[in-house]
Parts: C-alpha cells; sequence; structure tokens
C-alpha cells in the first residue's frame, strides 16, 4: 500500500494547458474518487499518475519515491480502463497471467494468483474463453481481475462501470465496494456518476476545468459545499440557488423575507443555497411564502416536487412519497436559515452556520 | 353480410398471391440475367488461363493453328520436356525464385511492419516529414528509380547476386506495404498498448505481443502482395541477374523464346502454368489468417 503526493502538478498540451498545479495527498489505503464534469480532467490526471501521460510540471510520488521518470511498469500499480482494453487474442486466463510473465514470474506462482483471483470474482467457467464472448459485466470482472493479480500498491479505475447497465452497475458497485475492504490497498477511482462517488469513497475530490474544486468526506462535501460549483454538482437533485442581497447584515431573500446574517456576510451580493429536503413544507418556519405546484416526480418512496413562487422562480422540494401534490395546488414553504447554505459574490461559502 | 366479407378477403388473398407469383417470377428472371452476366465476366477474366493450360497440351502445330480450346491430342509430355528443356533444370529456377520470393516476403513483413509501429505509435522528431517523404515514394514508379538503384549496386559490388533483389525488402522500401499497415495498425484502441504498457511491455513487446497477432488480416495481405509480386517480377532479376543457373522462373520462361529459332511454346505454356501453382498454394494458406482476423476483431 502506498500514498499518492501530488505536487503543483501541470498538464498542457502544447499551449493548451488542462491541469493547472494541482496539489493532493491521496492517503494510504483510502478510496479516492475524483469526479467533475466531462473535460475536466479527470482522466489526465489519473494518467498522469499510471505513468501513461507525460507530467508537463510538478511532481507525483507514489509513497516516498518520485516517479515523474519512471515508466508506467515500474511504479507497481495497475489501471482498469473504461473500454476493459482486454486483449482480444487471448484468453481470458492468458489475459490474467500476462503482466505476470512480464515479470518473469514462475510459473506455479502466476498459476496461484490466476487462480485465486477466478475464485474471487467468480470467472472460473469464463478462464478459456477469448474476450469477444463475454458479456459486458464479465469482462468488467475480468479486467478487474487482471489488476488484482498484480497485487499492486496502487489500483486506478477510469469510470469502469460506465459501459455498464445500470441494475449491473449497482452490483459491481456493490463487489468493487468488497473488493476495498478485503484489499484495503489504495485506490483512485474516477467516475462522473456522484452515486458511485458518494456510496464508494473514502474521499472525494471534486474538479472543474482543471483545478480542484473540493476534497473531503462524501458528508463534508453534501453538507459543507465550499461553493456553489460543488454546491449543485454534489447532490442529485441539484441543489436550488436563490441570489439575494445583503444588506446590513440582513438578507432578504425575494419571496420568503429576512434573514439576519449577523456579522458573517459583507454588505452586497449573496447566494442562498437550500437542497430540495431542507425546505419545510408548511408555514410553520421563522420566514415562508405560497406556491403552486407545477410539476410532480413520483418515485416511490419519496416525490420531487417543483413549486413556483409568487416571483414566479421555480424551486424543487422533497416529500415523502405518501404525501398527495397534484399540479395547481398551493403549497406553503418554509425556509429555516440554519438550514440553507450561503455563498458570496465570488461563490465561495460563508460559513454563517456552521458550528 | 359474414359472406360478402369472407368473398372479398378471398378476394384480397387472392391478388396478394398473384402479386407474389409475379414478382418471383421478375426476380427469378433478374437473377437468371445477373447469373448469366456474372459467368460470361468470369469466363473473360479466366479465357486467358484456359488458353493457356490447353495450348500446354496441345501439339505445337495447334497452339496458333486452331481456336478451339479442346487440344486434339493431350501431349502430356509437355511438362516433363519443359521441365527439362532448357540448360539448367527448372528444379534450380523454382529453387532460385522460391529462395528470393520466400526472403523477399520475410522482409517485407517485418520490416514494413516495424516502419508502421514507428509511424502509427512512437512519437519521435520529424515523424511528419518522414511520414511525407514515405508516403511520396508511393508516388514513383520503379522504372525511374532502376538506373540509379543499379549505380549504387554495382558499386557496391552486388550486381549477379540476389542482394540487390533481397536487401531492400528488409529496409521497408515498399510504401504501400507501409502504409496498409499503418492504417490498420491505427485503428487499433491504443487503450490495449496502455494496459500493455502497465503490464511492463516495452515498446517491442507491444509491438510483438499485441500490435502483430492482432493486424493478422494486413500482415497477411502484405505477404500475399508481395510474394505475387515478386514471384512474378521480371525486370529486377532481368537487370541484376545475368548467369543462367541464378535465374528466376520468369527469366527462364523467357530463355524458350529466345534460346534458338524453334521455340517451344507448348513447353513454354507448361512452364507457364506450373509457375502459377506456388501463388495459388501461398494464397490458399495466408487467406485463412485474413478471414480469422477479421472475424477476431471483435475488438471491444
Ligand atoms: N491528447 C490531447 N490533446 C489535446 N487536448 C487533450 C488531449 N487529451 C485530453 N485533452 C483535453 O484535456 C481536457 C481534459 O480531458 P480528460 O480526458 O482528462 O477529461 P475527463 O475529465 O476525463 O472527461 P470525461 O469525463 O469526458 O472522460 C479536455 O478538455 C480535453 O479536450
Ligand atoms: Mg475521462
Amino acid at each position: 500500500m502506498a500514498g499518492v503526493t501530488l505536487n503543483k502538478v501541470v498538464k498542457d498540451y502544447g499551449k493548451l494547458e488542462v491541469i493547472h498545479g494541482i496539489d493532493l495527498e491521496v492517503h494510504s489505503g483510502e478510496f479516492l474518487v475524483l469526479v467533475g464534469p466531462s473535460g475536466c480532467g479527470k482522466s489526465t490526471l489519473l494518467r498522469m499518475i499510471a505513468g501513461l501521460e507525460e507530467i508537463s510540471d510538478g511532481t507525483i510520488a507514489i509513497g516516498d519515491r518520485i516517479v515523474n521518470d519512471l515508466p508506467a511498469a515500474r511504479r507497481n500499480l495497475s489501471m482498469v480502463f473504461q473500454s476493459y482494453a482486454l486483449y482480444p487474442h487471448m484468453s481470458v486466463r492468458k489475459n490474467l497471467a500476462f503482466g505476470l510473465s512480464n515479470l518473469k514470474m514462475p510459473k506455479d506462482e502466476i498459476e496461484r494468483r490466476v487462480s485465486e483471483a477466478a475464485r474471487v470474482l467468480q470467472i472460473n467457467e469464463l478462464m478459456d474463453r477469448k474476450p469477444r464472448q463475454l458479456s459486458g459485466g464479465q469482462k468488467q470482472r475480468v479486467a478487474i481481475g487482471r489488476a488484482i493479480v498484480r497485487e499492486p500498491e496502487l489500483f486506478l479505475f477510469d469510470e469502469p462501470l460506465s459501459n455498464l447497465d445500470a441494475e449491473l452497475r449497482v452490483q459491481m458497485r456493490v463487489e468493487l465496494a468488497g473488493l476495498y475492504n478485503r484489499l484495503g490497498t489504495t485506490m483512485i477511482y474516477v467516475t462522473h456518476d456522484q452515486v458511485e462517488a458518494m456510496t464508494m469513497a473514502t474521499r472525494i475530490v471534486v474538479l472543474s476545468k482543471g483545478y480542484i474544486e473540493q476534497v473531503g468526506t462524501p458528508h463534508e462535501l453534501y453538507t459543507r459545499p465550499q461553493n456553489t460549483f460543488v454546491a449543485t454538482f454534489i447532490g442529485s437533485p441539484k441543489m436550488n440557488m436563490i441570489e439575494a442581497v445583503v444588506r446590513g447584515g440582513t438578507v432578504s431573500v425575494p419571496d420568503f423575507g429576512d434573514i439576519a446574517l449577523g456579522g458573517g456576510a459583507p454588505d452586497g451580493k449573496i447566494t442562498v443555497g437550500v437542497r430540495p429536503e431542507q425546505f419545510e413544507i408548511g408555514s410553520s418556519g421563522p420566514i415562508t411564502t405560497q406556491s403552486e405546484v407545477t410539476l410532480v416526480e413520483y418515485l416511490g418512496s419519496e416525490m420531487y416536487v417543483h413549486t413556483r413562487l409568487p416571483s414566479g422562480r421555480i424551486v424543487m422540494v422533497k416529500d415523502a412519497g405518501k404525501a398527495e401534490h397534484k399540479i395547481g395546488d398551493k403549497l406553503p414553504l418554509s425556509l429555516i436559515p440554519e438550514h440553507a447554505h450561503y455563498f458570496d459574490a465570488d461563490n465561495r461559502r460563508l460559513p454563517i452556520f456552521d458550528a | 353480410m359474414v359472406d360478402v366479407a369472407t368473398q372479398s378477403l378471398d378476394d384480397h388473398a387472392a391478388i396478394a398471391r398473384a402479386l407474389r407469383e409475379k414478382k418471383r417470377r421478375s426476380e427469378k428472371r433478374a437473377g437468371l440475367i445477373k447469373h448469366a452476366f456474372l459467368i460470361a465476366c468470369t469466363f473473360i477474366m479466366i479465357y486467358p488461363l484456359l488458353w493457356m493450360l490447353s495450348s500446354s497440351l496441345k501439339p505445337s502445330d495447334e497452339i496458333f493453328g486452331s481456336l478451339s480450346l479442346w487440344p486434339s491430342e493431350v501431349m502430356w509430355e509437355t511438362y516433363p520436356e519443359g521441365w527439362e528443356g532448357l540448360p539448367v533444370s527448372f528444379t534450380r529456377f523454382f529453387g532460385n525464385s522460391l529462395f528470393v520470393t520466400v526472403l523477399s516476403v520475410i522482409g517485407n513483413v517485418i520490416s514494413c511492419s516495424f516502419a508502421a509501429y514507428a509511424f502509427a505509435r512512437l512519437e519521435f522528431k520529424g515523424r511528419n516529414i518522414a511520414f511525407a517523404l514515405m508516403m511520396m515514394t508511393l508516388m514513383i514508379p520503379y522504372h525511374v528509380v532502376l538506373i540509379p538503384q543499379y549505380l549504387i549496386f554495382l558499386k557496391a559490388g552486388w550486381v549477379d547476386t540476389y542482394l540487390p533483389l533481397i536487401v531492400p525488402k528488409f529496409l521497408a522500401t515498399d510504401a504501400f506495404f507501409v502504409f496498409l499497415m499503418i492504417q490498420f495498425f491505427r485503428q487499433l484502441p491504443r487503450e490495449l498498448d496502455e494496459a500493455a504498457m502497465i503490464d511492463g511491455c516495452s515498446a517491442f513487446k507491444i509491438y510483438w505481443a499485441i500490435i502483430m497477432p492482432l493486424s493478422l488480416p494486413a500482415v497477411a495481405t502484405a505477404a500475399i502482395f508481395s510474394f505475387i509480386w515478386v514471384w512474378e517480377d521480371f525486370l529486377g532479376p532481368l537487370v541484376y541477374l545475368n548467369d543462367i543457373n541464378d535465374y528466376t522462373v520468369p527469366l527462364a520462361l523467357r530463355m524458350f523464346l529466345s534460346q534458338d529459332s524453334i521455340s517451344e511454346y507448348g513447353q513454354m505454356f507448361a512452364m507457364s502454368i506450373l509457375s502459377i501453382v506456388p501463388i495459388i498454394i501461398f494464397f490458399i494458406i495466408f487467406q485463412k489468417f485474413i478471414i480469422r482476423g477479421i472475424a477476431m476483431s471483435g475488438l471491444k
């Protein structure tokens, strides 16, 4: 097991800089997930750690060894690719053994590791097939098998589940989490599926346009997003963002009313963020408003209600599945100031009620 | 009420049946015409071969005298006679041809795939310029470089040996094959290379263990074409080989004409027929790889 340390890592393709000086400490034995919108540089960062992409500036260390100039094969890591990248002309067995025989490992040791991986991943019956004779989920298992037989210090995953259908993805997610618990090896996992990120991660790194927006546990990211990007990126459905103005320590939230923020907020623009489950239905809260239901998304155990405030703004509110709402219904809403998130004019979090 | 409905349903069925019948008949007619046309084309293509085969079996006065493809009398003896019909036996010529051709095929496959791998996968300075230069050589006809090349090989003292015919094949001089393989290599997913890199492969090992096995169709195509082209090459051996003991089959065939005033056409055609046999055998062996390779490229 090894940690990974990124120090001012930069990547440019000619004139185009895509990673802008990233500092990141990956702890030994943690499951770190990189999330971010498409094109933000997740894969690039992962491939630089893997040694598949040159590092333009800065250093990457695995354990206490700087690996900038170390070829991929000597970094003692395994990678699982989105397209699986199984060797089409080799049987599953040979796919698993290929990397080990390149290491000149003794035959019986290779045999032992390969059959161990086959047992763990339940691919025993597939060992003599070619990759084209496997389903997507089976290919995925083989790809993971190829990664674990090397018993590396570090696992890298680049959106490994994104080619699977929804049901299989849930199943593989559970299996991967189980694998991680068993092996305890450091894992860096790229995804743009935030459910994957939230459920599997020890810590999450949110990337945007080549910068780190926030690093933290799933709970920290959800409850204390450090900026509006993270606030809207993490959490589904999205946080409602309401622009407002602060004057003399008091913010007047349109439709709702005034909240005293004390000295925590300077005068000027502010964004009040409220997750759908953070509104309270009813008019018992400190500031309230009336609204009219425009759309109801019923999910069984819960429902999301799109509702129009008097100003015409539409917000989304979560309610229990047994509630009854119809389009056109009047819906009173309350906003609890301590539950909301506040962001300044530069979109940074104001720690007003963060005790 | 019910009757009327049934009646009209039956009518519809009858009309539909009639239409189907008509369509089938017209399809049948179109099929016949198509096949007749294709058979005619095939016959035109294959006629020279048939003519050569029949001429090799005809008595010599009949070869240019009769239009019939069917010999009046089958002369099998043209074959053994032709085999020994020149001062040097055809065993020798076939041996020479095989030697030159097999080495050339090996040289072409190895060197062109090396070059193609470099162009398709490796990063190096001047790659684009080198690629452009290589593509330009495709546009220069062989006959233009023949004389300068001859002078070089003459200086090297290689004339009258097989070296001028074989050595260039080991230097990736056939840009066509390089290009063919570049195109094939480029469509192999790069993630395979990357997975192999992490699995500890050197650039050479990736070429050998990943790229080449997956490129059998392209490699087989290059092998077949270079076999045919080298086997049939007349100009190269004509220029560089002067001793009859070194002659390849195409050069030997011409000797039937120039040897003395009476040309042994029957024997020449017999040997020409035999000279095609290795090409056919080679093709049959290697086209399997083409098909197997295509079947295998369910890459994802
Ligand atoms: N070889 C390249 N040449 C130039 N630009 C590149 C190259 N590879 C990636 N980029 C750019 O780098 C940026 C980051 O790409 P990257 O593949 O890391 O995104 P990503 O976060 O993995 O996105 P996705 O979720 O779609 O996979 C993108 O803007 C992309 O256009
Ligand atoms: Mg990516």
